[in-house]
């Protein structure tokens, strides 16, 4: 008041206002595929009730949303959809990983899966569990409204440092590279580059992940 | 219910084939039926007998598999309402001609089981009304469930373009 | 994906009709997860609906194929995600029927419970969400809290709120504990109330009875043509439960306990009223059951060398943690016998069923799973034709499709 400004009148930097208003009032996209789905809607009923962090208000229109919560395992046929929604968001949007499958596949190492969206589309928060507890989903929330606070402009350009993608993305594939035989969990899928400690059958070889 | 003997015999005079064989496991009675019976014997088993409810088709790849001797099983469980009776019907198919008779026209329950059968096998079935892949996509190249395609696939779901923060 | 028209206006006026594919999912509120329908509308009218699955594909049972009967129970969980246990119980009564294992009578009893709980919450959810699709909001939260019920007496049971992999050869992971028997008492004692509730507000609620009588009507006939089998088979008349025709567990004992709930209409009201009155059966069950629940062992005999001794055991003594290893190492392990068997059990979604293929080694050759959703969607095609493309919701949401165990 010292300026003299009447008594309904703030002054903020309008980055921060963003920001506040944001955290706010995130709207999720719940792109909610298998288990970690019916968890999601346990956080919406009643003994949770997301309501009280301003983020219920589940759209199934990406284009109304700007929180995406890629909720359960996303297989080799939904992941086009996953990146065809993730395109139609406007900004500024953000979105969490929620569960160990969409974070790296869980226990579904298989052919069919996607070993971690973040290979594909980019993600700003990961929730452990298989389920996660609906509890762990109100504290991520929680995070994510403190991430955008502290770190959000009024035009985006905190994206600008996230562009390049921190996760092993897709390179094209030597023709050296292996696939690990099946039933050996102690290795991760793909090894680059090969060594010789794990010997593979010839049948076994990766056919090339992208022709260059 | 009608004794599994009975059918047996009924369905070797009405067939005129000496090579069914009945086995019997715990409380399940499975059929063995050369391939070229099969539409004849599970016709029979629904219209003579009763067998109203086709419960499952699957199939087996007996590539590993200890002492065996033909690579495919097609396995048949069907049910009767009336009397809650099961009966397993088995056939076998070897590599080069996997080509079976479709069930669609008894059971309308075979439409999608065959698909599935078609997708993970690679096994025809002749006469089904829309034969695709079901669960995988059209360009799918392999059949996932043969012994011979490993647990982790080859590499088809790394495929994808990657979305970077700046793209989208 | 927009709207496309089909039909060219070449056609001569009387023939002309004007015939749009509309897409409807993967991603969709009301597709619960990720089915998607190919529409073909005339006008608001629905002339043809091809599903397309495989959206949540993921592999099961080239997975099954990789690890050993007691590993696979936590895959088979997340198969009927809203009804895991029962999938367990499904998966451990299969293997046991391979092994030729009888259990003990308080491990039937305990394992029957789950198994009811299974298909209260089961029933509960599709319900709520059925409600939710068609525009009604609260029977969803009233059914949502008594499944947060029934997860705390599943955790208190197992330790894991949603995926407990409860079960194991022979037996259960643990026994369970007086405070377990005391929520379900409480839980039997408040249910009725919910479910009154419920009742109340959907049974005889106009807009609800509008959109579902009459709608998606599944003649007899075609319902065991088509291989239906559980609560969309018995609202359509087939008066066909496992539970009674080849009961498993306690439910042979516990016969006269419950009745078989059917209906004649075939609609998506008829198959409404038999899930609500099948959580009426099932609470009988649980009643009878807990207040009869045997004392004694829970776990069959360590000796039959095929069921996990109990966990203190393991850590203190050199037999238990001998008796482990003869399970647990790869070159050890269960002996099975080189045989094939089906076996199925009443899950609250219909008859689950599992086909093992044993080669003698402790994992399955070929683990195939009957998925009721599966052939319960092939339906869908036959219900949808004739009907408003918003009676799709209706039809969908009574069908009780669960996409993990669609696709698996």
């Amino acid at each position: 008041m010292a300026l003299g400004l009447p008594e309904n009148v703030f002054i903020a930097n309008l980055d921060k206002l963003a920001n506040w208003v944001r955290a706010n009032s995130l709207w999720p996209m719940p792109f909610a595929t298998a288990c970690c789905g019916i968890e999601l809607m346990a956080v919406g009923a009643s003994r949770y009730d997301i309501a009280r962090f301003g983020a219920e208000v589940m759209r199934f229109s990406p284009r109304q949303c700007d929180l995406m919560i890629v909720a359960g395992r996303i297989v080799m046929k939904m992941l086009p959809v996953l990146q065809r929604i993730w395109l139609q968001m406007p900004e500024p949007k953000w979105c969490i990983s929620m569960g160990a499958c969409a974070c790296s596949g869980g226990v579904f190492d298989t052919y069919a899966v996607v070993q971690g969206i973040d290979r594909f589309i980019p993600v700003d928060l990961y929730i452990p569990g298989c389920p996660p507890r609906p509890e762990q989903l109100i504290q991520a929330v929680l995070d994510l409204q403190e991430q955008i606070k502290k770190t959000g402009t009024l035009t985006g350009r905190e994206f600008q440092r996230r562009t390049q993608l921190q996760t092993p993305h897709l390179r094209p594939a030597a023709p050296t590279d292996l696939i690990v035989a099946p039933g050996d969990y102690s290795t991760a899928t793909l090894r680059w580059p090969a060594d010789d400690k794990y010997p593979v059958h010839p049948s076994r070889r990766l056919p090339l992940l992208q022709d260059n | 219910m009608i004794a599994y003997h009975h059918i047996l015999e009924t369905l070797r005079r009405i067939t005129g084939c000496s090579h069914l064989e009945l086995r019997t496991f715990r409380d399940n009675v499975r059929l063995e039926v050369p391939r070229e019976y099969l539409y004849p014997v599970l016709q029979h088993l629904k219209e003579g007998f009763g067998f109203d409810m086709l419960i499952d088709i699957t199939a087996v790849d007996y590539l590993y598999y200890p002492d065996a001797r033909r690579r495919f099983g097609v396995i048949y469980c069907l049910l009767n309402t009336s009397t809650g009776q099961r009966l397993v019907v088995k056939t076998y198919l070897d590599e080069p001609d996997l080509h079976l008779p479709s069930v669609f026209p008894l059971w309308k329950a075979a439409d999608w089981l065959e698909r599935e059968v078609y997708d993970m096998f690679g096994i025809v079935f002749d006469g089904h009304p829309d034969l695709r892949r079901i669960l995988l996509p059209e360009s799918f190249a392999d059949y996932p469930l043969r012994k011979d395609y490993p647990l982790r696939g080859r590499g088809e779901r790394h495929n994808f373009p990657t979305l970077s923060r700046a793209e989208s | 994906m927009p709207l496309e028209l089909v039909e060219t206006w070449e056609t001569t006026s009387n023939q002309k009709q004007y015939l749009w594919t509309l897409n409807f999912g993967p991603q969709h509120p009301a597709t619960h997860t990720t089915l998607r329908l190919i529409l073909t509308l005339d006008g608001e009218k629905v002339v043809k609906a091809v599903p397309d699955i495989g959206y949540l594909h993921s592999g099961f049972e080239k997975l099954g194929e990789d690890l050993n009967y007691n590993q696979y129970v936590t895959i088979v969980d997340r198969m009927n995600y809203i009804s895991p246990v029962a999938n367990e119980i499904a998966w451990h009564h299969v293997v046991e029927k391979l092994l030729g294992i009888e259990l003990t009578p308080r491990c039937q009893y305990i394992r029957t419970i789950l198994a009811e709980l299974a298909r209260i919450s089961d029933h509960c959810l599709n319900i709520g969400t059925a409600a939710l699709d068609l525009g009604a909001f609260t029977p969803f939260l009233y059914a949502f809290y008594q499944r947060e019920l029934i997860y705390d007496i599943i955790q208190e049971a197992s330790g894991q709120r949603f995926h407990p992999s409860y079960t194991r050869i022979g037996g259960l992971m643990y026994d369970v504990r007086h405070e377990w028997i005391r929520k379900v008492r409480a839980f039997v004692q408040s249910f009725p109330k919910a479910h009154s509730d419920i009742h109340r507000l959907l049974t005889r609620n106009r807009i609800f009875v509008q959109r579902t009588k009459g709608i998606g009507v599944l003649p007899r006939e075609l319902a065991i043509n088509l291989g239906c089998t559980g609560p969309v088979a018995r609202a359509s008349g087939v008066v066909r439960d496992l539970r009674k025709d080849e009961p498993y567990l306690a439910y042979g004992e516990l016969r006269d306990t419950f009745q078989v709930v059917c209906a004649t209409g075939g609609d998506c009201y008829a198959r409404y009223l038999v899930r609500m009155e099948e959580m009426l059966e099932s609470l009988k069950i649980i009643r009878a059951a807990i207040e009869n629940l045997p004392s004694g062992p829970v776990n069959i005999d360590v000796e039959t060398k095929e069921v996990l001794p109990p966990k203190p055991e393991t850590w203190r003594t050199i037999e238990g943690l001998i008796q482990h290893f003869e399970l647990i190492m790869t070159n050890r392990g269960l002996n099975t016998p080189r045989e094939e068997i089906y076996g199925a059990i009443e899950s609250p979604n219909g008859e689950l069923g599992f086909y093992i293929v044993a080669d003698g080694s402790d994992r399955p050759y070929r683990c195939r799973t009957r998925p009721p959703s599966f052939v319960h969607f092939a339906v869908f095609p036959y219900l949808a034709v004739g009907h408003q493309i918003s009676d799709m919701v209706a039809i969908l949401g009574s069908l009780n499709i669960i996409a993990a165990e669609l696709d698996r």
